[in-house]
């Protein structure tokens, strides 16, 4: 550790002394190596050193997938209500909306990737920890149906803890509602691939984020239908090392790959591109 | 029947009344006495305190009358509503998981595929019932035998009965998530009838992934929840003890769900719950189900399946705009 402090102390006297500001640096949560934000950023939040996926925002995965300025938001005025009551579920929302967004925890849309045209979801963690609730529910559905109407591939990027406990089995059905959904693209050949990116738990991988006719992951993520504290407490035994992670589940037949953030884009156009017989991208330039 | 048993401080007034009438009844017939005259008014008594009790129960209590262990199970219900039960067992896949019962039955005269969670009654009986909760084995299996009755024109009944899908190494190994996921996708459109019925606790993922149904039908003490009140109260207010305000504002109970839309009928209970008489838990289950089954399959596949994914879009409650 000691060369590591002695770097620390070194950056922050040159930091001083350049009038770099505090956030220009960033240290990575996995392994503790720090680096200049902007480094970070280029590597699309992956750490340079232990290739670490940190959490990025929806957006974030919409930039990195969506061809430049090519992503036209659907469906955004969808707000959560309180359908049961349910103590202190408002204020949670309002603080959520005013923290992250009023998008609630997924952002949909349409827009092209390498020339073509895809319906894109991804959720947004941030947002009471990707749970779905209707909101999510209804989006996803919207979108399937558009995907549905329009002969156009669905592409989901998970990240969630599961159902929403605030509505209640409300909630609950949304995993229903969505399947009942990626049913109806499977019957009509519509391709629909799935991202589970870090977490994905509970009824979001208990529905959609398995039905992927691709399930692409990545590196890392925790992915499991119960989350890992809920497993220690039933079996009273320590999980083994890796249990759950990208890996695990590729290793154990439940992805097709575990794909690098910086592959996520190129894998999915391939992939649906064959899918729709297209040309490949170069052959369509 | 034995009649010690409660689980609840709520059921002590009806177990302590039972007890005396049984202690009446066998005194009587050591001594021949004739003692109809004593019996009768602390029957009529029993019959009142039942009726009032489980009247005012609290969503708690509602929660503890699902789960009591004298409650009827699946396969009690498989018994008595249906007849010609033959079980059929395992995955094809890895092996068979004895929490998920199911097979070929009659109900009255029609054949139709019945499965369902199983609990067991005693401790032996619970390690090999794994307490209701299905690996995904459990589901895989329960896919099988609905495609089985999809080849065979035959309609799916479902009893639903779980504390949830099992959390553990294995069944995590070999994909829970997946398996309900698939269950979900496939019941969607499945081109025969089904039919859900939460006969004892709804369990969140584990529940309906038997539990995706043209027609889901909720016994009147039942629970359907998206997690146990226990759990709920654990991550919200950081304390199990809170379970009656989670039970509370989680909605779990028969006519919160159906004036919410999520289920399609409530069907009653004698007084008391159903473990009180079984018998008549069961025929009233079996006129619903007989009446509901009767219903669909009048209807076409393609309609059917329509109509499912309709009623499922339809869930959800958000403002727009
Ligand atoms: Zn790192």
């Amino acid at each position: 550790m000691a060369w590591f402090l002695k770097d620390r102390k070194r950056r922050k006297a040159l930091r001083e002394r350049l009038e770099i500001p505090p956030d220009a640096w960033d240290k990575c949560e996995q392994c503790g190596h720090v680096d200049l934000s902007e480094n970070f950023d280029r590597a699309l939040q992956v750490c340079p050193e232990c290739g670490y996926h940190r959490r990025i925002s929806a957006r974030r995965y919409i930039e990195i997938l969506a061809d430049p300025n090519s992503f036209i938001e659907l469906f955004a005025d969808l707000r959560s209500v309180d359908p049961l009551q349910f103590e202190g579920y408002p204020e949670r929302v309002s603080r959520a909306v005013k923290q992250v967004g009023p998008q609630d925890a997924i952002v949909t849309g349409y827009c092209t990737v390498t020339g073509f045209n895809i319906n894109l979801g991804a959720m947004e963690f941030a947002f009471m920890g990707g749970s779905m609730g209707s909101v999510v529910g209804e989006k996803i559905a919207r979108l399937a149906t558009r995907s549905l109407e329009a002969g156009i591939p669905l592409v989901i990027i998970s990240a969630s803890g599961g159902a929403r406990m605030q509505e209640g089995v409300l909630s609950l059905m949304q995993l229903a509602k969505t399947s009942a959904m990626i049913a109806r693209l499977r019957e009509e050949r519509i391709p629909y691939i799935s991202v589970l990116t870090n977490p994905t738990t509970g009824g979001v991988t208990a529905s959609y984020a398995m039905q992927g006719d691709v399930n692409l992951a990545e590196p890392g993520a925790l992915i499991g239908f119960a989350g890992p504290r809920v497993i220690q407490q039933t079996i009273r035994q320590d999980l083994p090392e890796g249990f759950q992670t990208a890996e695990f589940l590729a290793d154990h037949g439940m992805v097709d790959r575990v794909v690098l953030r910086s592959e996520l884009r190129d894998t999915t156009a391939r992939l649906l591109r064959m899918m729709q017989g297209l040309p490949s991208a170069e052959a369509d330039d | 029947m034995g009649t010690t048993a409660f689980n609840a401080e709520f059921e002590k007034p009806i177990v302590e009344l039972e007890r005396q009438i049984d202690h009446l009844k066998r005194l009587a017939a050591d001594r021949q006495l004739d003692v109809q005259e004593e019996i009768e008014p602390l029957e009529a008594k029993l019959a009142a305190l039942r009726h009032d009790i489980y009247r005012h129960l609290t969503p708690m209590q509602r929660v503890q009358v699902a789960r009591h262990p004298r409650r009827p199970f699946t396969l009690d219900y498989i018994t008595t509503i249906f007849t010609d039960f033959v079980e059929l067992k395992g995955d094809r896949l890895y092996r068979d998981d004895p929490a998920i019962v199911g097979g070929w039955a009659r109900l009255r005269e029609r054949p139709v595929v019945v499965i369902g969670q199983q609990k067991g009654r005693d401790t032996k009986d619970n390690l090999k019932r794994n307490f209701g909760m299905a690996h995904p084995e459990g589901y895989r299996k329960a896919l099988r035998l609905m495609y089985m009755a999809e080849r065979f024109k035959a309609p799916v009944i479902t009893l639903i009965d779980t504390p949830g899908a099992y959390p553990g190494l294995g069944a995590e190994e070999r994909g829970q998530a997946e398996a309900i996921a698939r269950n979900l996708e496939e019941m969607a459109a499945l081109e025969t009838p089904l039919v859900a019925v939460i006969i004892g606790e709804g369990g969140s993922g584990g529940a309906l992934a038997l539990g995706l149904a043209d027609c889901v039908l909720m016994l009147e003490h039942a629970i359907y929840s998206v997690i146990s009140p226990e759990g709920c109260a654990a991550i919200l207010w950081k304390d199990a003890a809170e379970k009656e305000r989670a039970a509370e504002s989680l909605k779990l109970t028969s006519d919160d769900l159906l004036r919410l839309g999520l289920v399609d009928e409530i069907v009653p209970e004698p007084a008391g719950g159903a473990h009180a008489d079984p018998a008549e838990a069961a025929a009233n289950l079996e006129s619903a189900l007989a009446a509901d089954v009767e219903e669909l399959v009048k209807v076409t596949p393609d309609e059917l399946k329509r109509r499912r994914t309709e009623k499922y879009l339809r869930m959800g409650s958000y403002l727009e705009g």
